[in-house]
């Protein structure tokens, strides 16, 4: 019996310790995917510094699963930069290109018209009701880098829930069953 | 240690980071493109000027645009979006940018053009400060690549001046 007892005790020691490395490896995959967003945050100065077009209104130049690099420096904003603004009451933020812009003598304060390159008109009927132009506040940041297709899996993800629950299961296996 | 999942996800990785690489490098090399692009704009026309109900100026312009911007593609260039922004300064507002006309330039076949067209936008001030007022004409492009770092310039025409009196 103690020949039994001392496999069993060397295999229970094993198991936890190769538990700990594997919750410790796990550990440090998420927290370093926190630190470069987090660090990607604090470089380009914008809350989402990596955005993922959703819809066509800016074709031919980005489509629909493209990824955009946000930057937002206390720059001016001027006519031509690709924005990604929140308009009150709507989630999605949006990616569009400045048409207009008004910026006051006194103040600085700019009032910005939007329009997506592949719209027929100006962005006003998306804004909130009434609004005619977009202020500073709104503007989460400007396109500065492009990445075509990437975007796909985030989207594909979001649409199809079952798919994102698979991959991570997968992955949570895969990082357990491994032996090295 | 040589089982099918570890050779299955080295090469992916490798690949992924070849693929990463190329798409630095192709960025990296529109860097070493000096571009020198020429653009000439004419007012032929104002189609009429007048101050709207609420107060704003607004006019109506009939433009040619001529411009060659060949030298701004190079191999990892999908488009060039290319407008044409009239600039000016008021009592109000220290910079106004109204954007009259824009393009999107899918080729380096198509990107030697002249074009005779009023404004696309409407030309609206803040107020009405459009009488007499002397403005630039701008024409910015944006350089869209197929991967990486986006490019915008411009040429500023100068020397634009809209009537004393509404018509």
């Amino acid at each position: 019996m103690g020949w039994i007892g001392e496999q069993i005790d060397s295999i229970k020691s094993l198991n936890v310790r190769q538990v700990l490395t594997q919750a410790i490896s796990l550990g440090l995959i998420v927290t370093s995917a926190l630190i470069i967003w987090k660090g990607l945050m604090c470089i380009t100065g914008s809350e989402s510094p990596v955005v993922v077009v959703l819809s066509g209104s800016m074709e031919p130049g980005f489509q629909r699963g493209d990824i955009l690099f946000l930057h937002m420096s206390n720059a001016p904003i001027r006519a031509g930069e690709i924005v990604v603004f929140n308009v009150d009451g709507r989630e999605i933020p949006i990616v569009h290109r400045v048409i207009k812009v008004h910026e006051r003598q006194d103040t600085g304060e700019v009032d910005v018209l939007t329009k997506g390159d592949n719209n027929f008109g100006d962005d006003r009927l998306l804004y909130a009701q009434g609004q005619m132009w977009l202020q500073r506040r709104h503007i989460m940041g400007r396109a500065v880098g492009f990445l075509p297709y990437v975007g796909w899996v985030t989207i594909i993800m979001t649409e199809k829930p079952i798919i994102k629950y698979i991959l991570i299961g997968a992955l949570g296996l895969l990082v357990i069953t491994s032996k090295e | 240690m040589h089982s099918f999942g570890y050779r299955a996800n080295a090469l992916l990785t490798f690949a992924i980071t070849i693929l990463a690489l190329m798409c630095g490098i192709a960025s990296f090399s529109d860097n070493f493109n000096s571009p020198s692009p020429t653009a000439q704009v004419q007012v032929l026309n104002i189609n009429w000027f007048q101050k709207k109900p609420d107060g704003d100026d607004e006019v109506s312009l009939t433009l040619n645009v001529s411009a060659n911007l060949e030298s701004l593609f190079t191999w990892n260039t999908k488009q060039v979006f290319v407008f044409l922004a009239a600039e000016y300064e008021t009592p109000k507002n220290s910079m106004n940018q109204v954007s009259l006309w824009d393009g999107i330039i899918s080729s380096k076949e198509h990107s030697k053009f002249r074009i005779h067209t009023t404004n696309k936008y409407r030309f609206v001030d803040q107020g009405s400060n459009l009488r007499g007022k002397d403005f630039n004409l701008t024409l910015h492009w944006h350089v869209m690549p197929k991967t990486g770092k986006m490019f915008v310039d411009n040429i500023v025409m100068s020397g634009f001046r809209l009537p004393k009196a509404y018509r």
